[in-house]
């Protein structure tokens, strides 16, 4: 694929002294155990994936899962032990000190859980940091700034330092910082991870909000699984450095490939994953009512006006067409048989 | 066997002192036993022993090896001396263009770099003195004094006390307000008119050059510590005992390299502050949380960068802490550094309280605390200090600072030059009040000192007989009963019960260093001073602490009250003691007690008030009293922090000890003091120093290894 944004080659991040050596010796074979008891750990385990520019790559894994430690790699906070990762075609590893920050002060944005806001400059100062640092005249970058701040919607608080702030404004500070050079790629590590529910809630429609209207290639890394469900275009589900399912939320859910991302799915509502096109059939023309769905609705929406229907429903894709049927029954097999099924 | 398992740690302390008991009353005093004031002395007495080592001979009384360990390291300070002195006279000589002769001159290096240092210093802070009081000196080092002498208008008047009262005001404005503007008008209006400005301005000069460059210096220090894991290792032992090594000792050596005068008080200032700066940077910096460093990182932050605006902003807090340390430290060197001949406020108290004259001493003393806490609030306020980015202002607004300045220097001048015609008598009172013309109320203090000497004499009398014989006396008595042997085994023990082997090898060593100087017999007599005054502190700290935090306000104003007695500098607190008691150990404990009850005091109101909230409420809901939850839920959670305090104490207790010197005590103070009108006193100095500095790491040492453990118990960190 040319137009990845981010391409991963077999990365690993292997933490101990002499990592290297251990990982040529394990030739690829690396086992996160046996690694354990020569005094080393394994952060990151053979990853490789892709991600497609304005994509959002949601990685999901509990704490210790490694999915902090691969995006570190990815933005080289850490350097990875082996393989190799691109950034727009450029091999990252080999970019040298100098190149590294211009790619930093152009190209990407980061948020992170604990906000990392500099304590000591307001929500202003905060915000055009990145662009003073890449040079930027001080009243150029406030303005940008005062841009920013309205784009994230903090405006009456431009003078507040971030101890002034409740944790989901200085979340909102973060968001502007990181977007404040208009970077094409966007790390977000547990951005939501330390915010009240509602809170969070909120952040994510705004952050919905926000990449409708940017299209940044992103990477987003949570331990919340329905988090990932909302936002993702794929998940990459990780577990002891290992990713062990990369797919779209639909078909993690329809189709687990392994016994430890089933645990995550079993307790998932189906409807309010799944799309009409998920479930539907080859179109075939027998016993067809009036109702038409687009293939792009989420089950739970269309559900009820399918269910009054006694026969089978149209489904739609783009311009009309038609692209399959639906049998009431199938909806009811979804949303009450299937947990059961799988179970 | 049960309560055995059930309390190891205090069947250990047990047996460790039955067996410290058992030593101490197994090993008798020998005959011939009697307070010695130093081994290894020069004077010849038939009745000791020698050796030699490294070619020097050193003397002392031998005893058995149980009662007094011999000073086999008797030979170090003489050796050090020694070697300072081959450094400073024969090491490396070198050829150095003389610019005055022109002419090459052969010198050691060591001498050469110390005069070089020594021009630099002196130049420094006769440039700002003559900005201050005005002088010649500087210009004269860029011109010369043919140039000066033909043109009159060349040298420097200095301004008028009018000129930079306003600009201490203004200045305070700007970074702070109306409040510290005020305040720093009336400290300069109080100076002046107490006829102290010249000794004042003296002081001041030697501190705006040795505050900044320690802070430079323990800055780039820190920085490079942090960076370099080799760096810091090879720092801390050395941070460590210069922390807690009196500020007398480095008088010595430094007197002995840079000679007396005020550039050596600036280096020895700044070998004083820079510890502190140092470890506070490194605290700081450490604590930096990591997110912030890679949010750095990721905003493109180059190393430099990442230094400059992300790592030392968001540290600032500690690092403020450390420029607090370091203005306090300079100013508390500023009078101890009046004993090798830094001009100003020091020298004045010292002269004032060797003449016995309260009065004027109190006045100096008064108008260093009012600097001191005067500079320590503008550096705060600068550091604090916030940018507007939308005010829209006229150039009026603009610029209205410097504005008032220039009118002030305008009105100023004019007022001096006024002031030379109206007053006839030769003093321009507008320009400054010479030292003997102000205001004094000296007159009064000593009166009311010797009203309250002559009244109350008779109780002082009673009580000062009463303490030194009933208490005092005893105490130290029991003190140096102690062998030499017992005393080490109870440390060594005490190490390996808290701390474990590692904890016992350190502290084993610290102890045998000083047991094998030749001034136990003083160390043991600094430390039953120094306990002495811990014991009182912690007891009242510990009461008045608790007491205060009962309530808000009170915790508020206590912490207030201990933020300005800290800010004064060592020396003052000698004043009003030897008002009331004189020139006695009395007068020595009580300013030891007063110092170093600051601590226990501040550390027992954080500790208790760092006690979660989710603790008190819990323990309300099962239904304690006020004073269960004291007992049972507040202090010991507090207990750690609180022991931090106590450690603090010990320090500042022994740094008191160490400078009570001056009225006369029999400890290693007294000799560090006397040291210093020893040709040969560089060595002494230095190792005298060490060993109070040891002895209060042992404590130290002993106090944090206990800290961390019980926090880790307790799970707080």
């Amino acid at each position: 694929m040319t137009d990845a944004v981010i391409k991963c080659d077999s990365v690993y991040k292997i933490f101990g002294a002499n990592a290297k050596k251990m990982l040529q010796e394990a030739n690829g074979n690396v086992d996160a155990k046996t690694f354990q008891k020569m005094g080393c750990i394994v952060g990151v385990n053979n990853a490789s994936f892709e991600v497609a520019k304005g994509e959002m790559l949601v990685v999901m894994g509990l704490s210790g899962s490694g999915k902090s430690t691969l995006l570190r790699c990815i933005s080289r906070l850490t350097d990875a032990t082996d393989g190799k990762i691109y950034i727009e075609g450029q091999d990252l590893l080999s970019l040298n000190n100098k190149e590294l920050i211009e790619l930093r002060r152009n190209k990407m944005g980061m948020v992170f859980q604990s906000f990392a806001l500099l304590p000591h400059k307001t929500v202003l100062e905060n915000i055009a940091f990145p662009l003073q640092i890449k040079g930027m005249e001080t009243e150029d970058s406030i303005k940008k700034a005062v841009d920013m701040v309205k784009l994230v919607g903090l405006e009456g608080r431009e003078n507040y330092f971030p101890r002034e702030l409740s944790g989901g404004q200085q979340q909102r500070v973060g968001i502007a910082r990181s977007l404040a050079v208009e970077p094409d790629i966007w790390f977000l590590d547990e951005p939501f991870s330390a915010l009240d529910p509602l809170i969070r809630k909120e952040m994510q429609d705004e952050f919905l909000r926000l990449q409708e209207k940017l299209q940044k290639t992103i990477m987003f890394i949570t331990h919340d699984f329905d988090e990932a469900l909302k936002l993702a275009d794929r998940i990459a589900i990780m577990k002891d450095g290992v990713i062990e399912q990369l797919d779209t939320p639909a078909k993690i859910v329809l189709n687990p490939a392994t016994e430890y991302v089933k645990k995550f799915t079993e307790e998932v509502p189906r409807e309010k994953v799944l799309k009409i096109e998920d479930v539907m059939e080859k179109p075939n023309n027998e016993n067809l009512g009036d109702l038409k769905v687009s293939k792009d609705e989420i089950i739970e929406n269309v559900a009820e006006k399918i269910l009054t229907q006694e026969k089978s429903v149209t489904v739609t894709g783009e311009k009309n067409k038609i692209v399959g049927t639906v049998q009431p029954s199938k909806i009811i097999h979804t949303v009450f048989g299937g947990r059961r099924n799988n179970s | 066997m049960e309560l055995l398992k059930k309390y190891p740690k205090l069947f250990q302390w047990l047996f460790l002192l039955i067996v410290f008991f058992a030593l101490c009353f197994s090993i008798d005093v020998p005959e011939t036993y009697k307070f010695i004031r130093g081994q290894a002395e020069f004077i010849k007495d038939p009745n000791q022993s020698t050796y030699t080592l490294f070619g020097t001979e050193v003397r002392y009384y031998a005893f058995d090896v149980l009662w007094r360990l011999p000073p086999l390291l008797g030979w170090l300070p003489i050796w050090v001396n020694d070697t300072l002195f081959f450094l400073l006279n024969e090491w490396m000589p070198m050829e150095f263009w003389n610019e005055a002769t022109r002419e090459y001159k052969t010198r050691p290096l060591v001498l050469q770099i110390t005069r070089n240092i020594t021009a630099f210093m002196t130049f420094l802070i006769e440039f700002i003195r003559e900005i201050l009081l005005g002088g010649v000196e500087t210009v004269v080092a860029f011109t010369s004094w043919d140039f000066v002498s033909t043109y009159r208008w060349a040298k420097l008047p200095g301004l008028p006390w009018t000129i930079v009262a306003a600009g201490a005001a203004i200045l305070s404005y700007k970074l702070s307000g109306k409040g510290l503007a005020i305040f720093a008008g009336l400290v300069m209006i109080y100076i002046s008119v107490f006829g102290q400005w010249k000794p004042s301005m003296q002081t001041l000069s030697f501190i705006l050059v040795a505050a900044p460059l320690s802070f430079a210096f323990g800055l780039s220090l820190g920085i490079w510590a942090y960076k370099s894991k080799r760096v810091e290792k090879a720092l801390y032992p050395i941070l460590l005992t210069m922390q807690t090594m009196p500020q007398y000792a480095v008088l010595v050596p430094a007197m002995v390299l840079f000679g007396i005068g005020d550039h050596a008080a600036v280096i020895i200032t700044m070998v004083v502050a820079i510890p502190p700066m140092i470890l506070l940077t490194l605290l700081g910096l450490r604590a930096v949380p990591p997110e912030v460093i890679e949010a750095g990182k990721m905003s493109g932050c180059n190393n430099f960068q990442l230094m400059t605006k992300v790592l030392v902003p968001t540290a600032r807090r500690d690092i403020l802490i450390g420029v607090n340390q370091v203005i306090m430290v300079c100013f508390s060197m500023a009078v101890i550094a009046a004993f090798i001949g830094a001009k100003g406020l020091g020298w004045n108290l010292l002269l004032a309280l060797n003449q016995l004259n309260i009065g004027l001493a109190l006045e100096a003393g008064l108008c260093i605390s009012l600097i001191a806490i005067l500079l320590d609030k503008m550096s705060l306020a600068w550091a604090n200090k916030q940018e507007d980015y939308f005010g829209n202002l006229t150039f009026f607004q603009r610029y209205k600072n410097s504005l008032f300045f220039a009118g002030a220097l305008l009105i100023g001048i004019i007022l001096s030059y006024a002031g030379s015609f109206y007053f006839k008598e030769g003093y321009n009172y507008f320009f400054e009040v010479p030292h003997n013309k102000g205001i004094s109320t000296a007159d009064f203090w000593n009166k009311g000192v010797d009203w309250i000497f002559d009244t109350f004499f008779v109780y002082i009398k009673a009580f000062n007989t009463w303490l030194i014989v009933e208490v005092l006396q005893p105490m130290r008595a029991l003190y140096l009963r102690m062998p030499a042997v017992a005393t080490l085994v109870l440390v060594v023990g005490a190490g390996y019960i808290i701390g474990g082997i590692r904890s016992a090898l350190v502290v084993g060593g610290l102890a045998l260093f000083i047991a094998l100087s030749p001034w136990w017999d003083r160390a043991l007599v600094t430390t039953y001073m120094a306990t002495f005054g811990v014991i009182i502190s912690c007891t009242i700290g510990l009461t008045v602490g608790t007491l205060c935090q009962q309530n808000k306000y009170t915790t508020k104003f206590m912490l207030a009250v201990c933020d300005i007695f800290q800010t004064f500098p060592s020396f003052v607190y000698l004043i009003p003691v030897m008002m009331l008691f004189g020139v006695t150990d009395t007068s020595v404990l009580i300013a030891v007690i007063v110092y170093a009850t600051i601590p226990a005091t501040r550390y027992t109101i954080e500790g208790l008030r760092s006690v979660p909230a989710g603790l008190h409420d819990a323990a309300s809901m099962s239904g304690v009293t006020k004073f269960q939850r004291l007992i049972n839920i507040e202090f010991p959670i507090a207990f750690p922090h609180m022991m931090l305090g106590v450690n603090q104490t010990i320090v500042f207790a022994l740094f008191m000890v160490i400078i009570g010197a001056f009225i006369g005590t029999e400890d290693l103070g007294q000799y560090i003091l006397k040291a210093l009108s020893d040709k040969a006193g560089g060595g002494k100095g230095l190792i005298l120093g060490i060993c109070v500095a040891f002895i209060a790491l042992i404590f130290d040492n002993l106090i944090r290894t206990w800290v961390q453990k019980r926090k880790k118990h307790l799970g707080i960190d």
